[in-house]
């Protein structure tokens, strides 16, 4: 057998996006290929839990995982996989942040249920998920779905951050590139703690449209305006565009094609609450002192919490909604 | 131990405004009720919306921003800044399940001091009314795992 | 609390408690708060803490002084009264012990705490809740040098009234140069359209008139007339002011005052500004007789050669040769220290109050028209007369706080009208002899020499009916009414109604801020208060300076105020600025906002935030920097940055959090529903 240092991919709660970013590496695979043994990767080669927790601690050299902790399941596997790594990088929005199945933690657990079971399908009979079930062959169990979604490194600590939802492949190659340099002795990991694979500052430093001092007097949805000016900024044409206050490294994809940016890269270096700089930001360039004016104007934003926290919620500093934690 | 709930609330003050009827008031020995700690900033347009949310979820059951009235900003303007900022932040607070009377915003020039201490002792009241927010131990009680309740509801 | 001040180069922090005597000691048990402090703050660097009787005293301070050398603190927090009082007392006495004055920060547990709370175990918990806070700010305390500034030695007065003159009189004399600057063509303001003052009666113009001569030969005074300032640009000790010179259409380096081109010139207008409408003037005019400078200026809205191409009389009769119609606007650049805002008040506009009927009723004139009316020099040669121009009145009603103290209009009181009007019952009494009715709400005559001026006036036979006037009519209802204005008032002292007929009624219309206050305010970066008047920085303490630096009001734009107050002013402000000139520098706080290049990515969220054009956007890099000597401060863009880019040195993010933690953390619930009995 090879003496390759170990590698593993983990999926927790998250859509799949991200496996699918690192699979769009392209060539690059075949360098991950050549310098690693992929030790654990589900969604790529059979593995049974029981086959990690038999290998030796800290003996990955890399473990990527992705998405958030919803259940006791994924923080099973969190615990179990830090005490396997050498490295524990939280992979993509949902590990970092929570990400988009992060905002159900606006909403309490019986809430989520009755969206699922409830509303979705044509049976109304209340059911909702068995932690236990008998069987003749023995118990069932379900891993037990937590209050709230937490991120990785609210479960476990974290070495390293890649924000993204998902990732872009080529921050993920740079990432490749760089580990593999490091095994090769020709590049130092950056300290503990670190944001990687993308930059530091925010997306409108990768931004081409033009920027002037920002007036709002009215905010509008997508579908709203009529025609978005193709160079102009797009928070000075009343759509609210997450840019300002999310990190740069996707090359500001999203703008540059009309949309506004999600938000998907997570708050920029050293912020504490990614929610608060867009808030204040934003409502900082409203282009009114008059109280009822204001309202007017903020009238237009119809979904503050799920727009200033889309990526956010389970890494701000509230965390929840009080519903979710009441 | 007492059954009455004694909210905390931390305050911000403008150095200019707030700060000095905070002053007025001590030198003027008009009372008010012990649950406040303030904070002075230059400004209340120095209110980060981070501030106030750091607050709460410290455990503070609520958060009260003063500054000059509008039109006697010290700055200027920044007064109205403070105002769209509160008012885009408790709406969000609002969608979270937080009751809008837990951010309250109070206009206090530096010679109301009586005013600052009666606003004071009504948010108190209203607050206590509210009952507590007590952030960290909401959040110790959802990260804490335990049988589901609904496993029995099912099972049973 | 938070972890890193583990970390081995924690901070060692002294704590220090004060009794106030037994100001705070009453009420908080400072012992304790000592004793705690040590005990509970110790894992975050609390090395000493003590209590001490006096901690402002001279011994306090030693005492902290000896511990920073003996102990080696690194931090200090002392718990004692407000910051505005003692906070630069601790900071001198830190740096003296080699400390960094800004490590140090002060808990204010007498004001916020012992003054306003009555329980002592819940004011003790406060008091510990608040060392808290302080201690876990100061960890995240920096080093801090106060910011020096050169003051340039060139002084900007805005506004020609008797403010500014003086203002500009009193630096003038010291040696320094003045520009001073009045939109009018003439330096004077509102005192030179006065016949007499109050309460000595001596003529206005004698006393002002020698004052303006001496502004306008000054040799350290630029008089710029006819000018107005059209941008400011910079900070305390260097700002550069665009001024905008009207153009004349007059030569001054040519003409000679000589006044053959008013004389002659053939046409004549209402002049509105200075006679308020009871005079005329031609359209090549000086203001008045006196006006300095003495050159004309030409009124192009009503000159006839600018109205229909020709006439040219005053060009062609001019013996100097010094009309010249082919001046344009210009603009002045210049660059000054300090400047002293003069710019006065407006009169309100008795239209307002159409029961009145001023504008209506030929007889019932503005206090403003008196004034002219008296004047020697005004339309009237000083005769008091009825619209008519001849007719003496016989009874005359001067109505007091006319769009003064009245909710509908300014709730101010106008400070000089119940002067000005016991000067205009005098006046009528004495050239007329007719019969004079006061009608006031309260008589105000504060301040030297005033109230006895009100008893001669008593003395004098002068009546005074105490009640707003609710109507003036020449409705006759009544016999003897016939012909004459009606004053109804309710006579609030007997508690009856009055109908006084009367020839003339004199409204002492009230002072109102400039119409234009607010965009001037806008233009020089101050502000005005929620009724329009500009704010000083303190209403007792520092009554002509302004929260920004380097900009100081003098006279009624800052409120209300007589003759003798607006000139104590204008020397205030002159006094602050000649001490300015005097050092030659200044010492600003080092409370600033800096921008993180690196971290910034020119969003331009915060560019239109700054009031003070601190905040400075460069196109080619793409992002954006803040001039430290325009920023004053406030943290407005620190915390509108949607990337974290803008941070604020002594009021930081991580000193706020941290205090915020420090605040909370003994003050859960748990713990507090013990600590406070119900």
């Amino acid at each position: 057998m090879s003496e390759k240092p170990k590698f593993a991919m983990y999926w927790a709660a998250s859509c799949g996006g991200c496996e699918i970013a690192v699979l769009n590496i392209g060539e690059k695979i075949l360098d991950v290929d050549a310098n690693f043994d992929v030790a654990f990767w589900p969604v790529a080669m059979d593995a049974k839990y029981k086959d990690v927790e038999e290998m030796p601690d800290k003996s990955i050299l890399l473990t990527l995982f992705n998405g958030g902790i919803r259940n006791e399941e994924n923080a099973h596997m969190a615990k179990l996989l830090r005490q396997k790594s050498q490295i524990l990088v939280s992979f993509g929005s949902c590990a970092t942040e929570g990400c988009v199945p992060g905002l159900a933690n606006l909403s309490s657990r019986e809430e989520v249920f009755a969206a699922a079971y409830d509303s979705i399908t044509s049976d109304t009979l209340g059911i909702r998920p068995q932690y236990s079930y008998e069987v003749p062959e023995g118990t069932l169990t379900l891993p037990i779905f937590n209050t709230i979604v937490r991120t990785l490194d609210q479960v476990v600590d974290v070495d390293y951050y890649m924000p993204g939802c998902p990732p872009e492949s080529h921050q993920i190659g740079a990432v490749i590139d760089l580990v593999i340099q490091v095994l090769h002795g020709q590049a130092e990991l950056p300290p503990k703690g670190s944001v990687i694979g993308a930059g530091g500052s925010t997306v409108c430093d990768e931004c081409g449209r033009i920027r002037n001092v920002k007036k709002i007097t009215k905010f509008r949805r997508l579908h709203e305006v009529a025609e978005i000016d193709p160079v102009l900024c797009l928070l000075e044409q009343g759509i609210l565009c997450n840019g300002p206050a999310t990190r740069d490294g996707c090359g500001a994809l999203c703008p540059a094609v009309g949309a506004p940016c999600a938000g998907c890269y997570g708050p920029a270096q050293d912020v504490v609450d990614y929610g608060a700089r867009l808030m204040t930001a934003v409502s900082s360039v409203i282009d009114s002192n008059d109280p009822k004016e204001i309202d007017r104007i903020l009238d237009d934003i119809v979904d503050p919490a799920g727009t200033f926290y889309r990526f956010n919620l389970a890494h701000s500093l509230l965390h929840a909604s009080k519903t979710a934690v009441s | 131990m007492s059954e009455k709930f004694e909210p905390i609330i931390i305050g911000f003050t403008c150095n200019w405004c707030s700060y000095r009827a905070a002053d007025l008031a001590g030198t003027a020995r008009v009372k008010y009720p012990p649950n406040i700690r303030l904070i002075r900033l230059m400004c209340s347009g120095r209110v980060d919306p981070t501030f106030i949310l750091k607050a709460l979820s410290e455990g503070a059951d609520a958060v009260l921003i003063t500054g000059c009235h509008p039109g006697e900003c010290h700055y200027i303007e920044q007064n109205y800044k403070t105002m769209r900022r509160v008012k885009l932040l408790q709406r969000t607070l609002a969608q979270m399940g937080i009751e809008p009377e837990r951010v309250k915003l109070v206009w206090a020039s530096a010679a109301q001091g009586v005013m600052l201490a009666q606003e004071i002792t009504k948010m108190v009241e209203e607050v206590r009314a509210l009952g507590p927010l007590n952030w960290p131990g909401r959040m110790r009680e959802a990260t804490i795992i335990g049988e589901h309740p609904a496993v029995e509801e099912v099972v049973a | 609390m938070s972890q890193d001040t583990h970390a081995e180069d924690k901070e060692r922090i002294g704590v220090y408690v004060c009794h106030c005597g037994s100001n705070i000691s009453a009420t908080v048990d400072v012992e304790d708060v000592a004793v705690w402090s040590k005990d509970a703050l110790g894992e975050d660097g609390v090395v000493v803490s003590r209590d001490y009787k006096f901690m402002c005293s001279s011994l306090g301070q030693e005492l902290i002084e000896r511990d920073i050398q003996e102990q080696g603190l690194t931090r200090v927090v002392v718990a004692a009264c407000s910051p505005h009082l003692h906070e630069q007392t601790f900071r001198g006495a830190c740096n003296r012990a080699g400390l960094n004055g800004y490590l140090c920060e002060m808990v204010s547990i007498r004001e916020q705490v012992s003054w306003v709370h009555t329980d002592k175990v819940a004011a003790t918990a406060k008091a510990k809740a608040m060392v808290a806070g302080g201690v876990e700010r100061v960890i995240k305390n920096e080093p801090l040098e106060p910011l020096h500034v050169p003051i340039h030695e060139h002084t900007l007065v805005v506004g020609g009234g008797i403010a500014g003159i003086q203002a500009a009189l009193e630096i003038a004399d010291s040696g320094n140069k003045v520009y001073l600057v009045e939109r009018e063509a003439s330096i004077g303001g509102h005192m030179a359209q006065f016949d007499k003052t109050f309460p000595t009666l001596d003529c206005a113009a004698c006393i002002l008139t020698p004052k303006m001569v001496t502004a306008g030969n000054h040799p350290n005074i630029e008089l710029l007339t006819w000018s107005e300032v059209e941008r400011v640009d910079g900070y305390v000790g260097n700002f550069t002011v665009t001024i905008k010179q009207k153009p004349r259409y007059v030569d001054t380096d040519l003409c000679t005052g000589c006044g053959i081109c008013w004389e002659k010139c053939p046409k004549k207008v209402v002049d509105e500004v200075f006679e308020a409408g009871l005079g005329y003037r031609t359209a090549v005019y000086t203001p008045f007789a006196q006006a300095v400078p003495k050159y004309p200026v030409i009124d192009p809205d009503t000159c006839t050669y600018f109205l229909r191409g020709k006439c040219r009389a005053c060009e062609k009769l001019c013996p100097t040769d010094a009309i010249d119609f082919s001046q344009t606007v210009t603009y002045k650049t210049v660059t000054v220290g300090n400047i002293i805002l003069a710019t006065g008040f407006d009169t309100f506009d008795a239209r307002r109050i159409p029961q009145y009927g001023y504008g209506r009723l030929a007889n019932v004139f503005t206090s403003v028209e008196f004034e002219r009316m008296c004047n020697a020099a005004g339309p009237t040669n000083g005769d008091i007369v009825m619209r008519d121009g001849v007719s003496k009145p016989e009874s005359v009603a001067i109505v007091h706080c006319v769009g003064s103290r009245d909710r509908n209009y300014n709730n101010h009181c106008s400070v000089i009208c119940c002067m000005s009007s016991l000067k205009f019952a005098h006046l009528v009494k004495e050239r007329t002899g007719a019969r004079v009715y006061n009608f006031y709400i309260d008589m105000r005559t504060a301040y030297k020499d005033y109230d006895e001026f009100y008893q001669r006036l008593l003395e004098e036979g002068n009546l005074f009916i105490r009640g707003r006037v609710a109507e003036i009519t020449d409705a006759a209802r009544l016999p003897g009414e016939e012909g004459k204005l009606i004053v109804q008032a309710e006579d609030t002292l007997v508690g009856k109604q009055r109908r006084v007929p009367v020839d003339m009624v004199v409204l002492a219309v009230g002072l109102e801020p400039r119409h234009d206050a607010a965009e001037v305010a806008h233009k020089f970066g101050i502000s005005c208060s929620s009724n329009g008047w500009f704010i000083e920085k303190h209403p007792k303490l520092d009554p002509v300076a302004t929260m920004t630096e380097g900009i100081y009001v003098a006279g009624a734009a800052q409120g209300p105020k007589d003759i003798p107050s607006s000139v104590a002013q204008g020397s205030a402000a002159a006094a602050r600025v000649l001490s300015r000139i005097n050092k030659g520098e200044i010492e600003l706080e080092p409370v600033r906002a800096t921008v993180d290049a690196q971290k910034c990515s020119g969003c331009r969220i915060c560019n239109d935030l700054c009031p003070f054009g601190a905040i400075i956007f460069h196109e080619d890099l793409m992002v954006t920097e803040i001039n430290h000597a325009l920023c004053q401060g406030c943290g407005t863009c620190v915390a509108a940055c949607p990337a974290g880019a803008i941070s604020g040195s002594g009021f930081s993010n991580e000193q706020v959090m941290s205090q915020i933690e420090g605040l909370l953390a003994f003050s859960l619930p748990n713990n507090l529903i013990e600590l406070v009995p119900a």
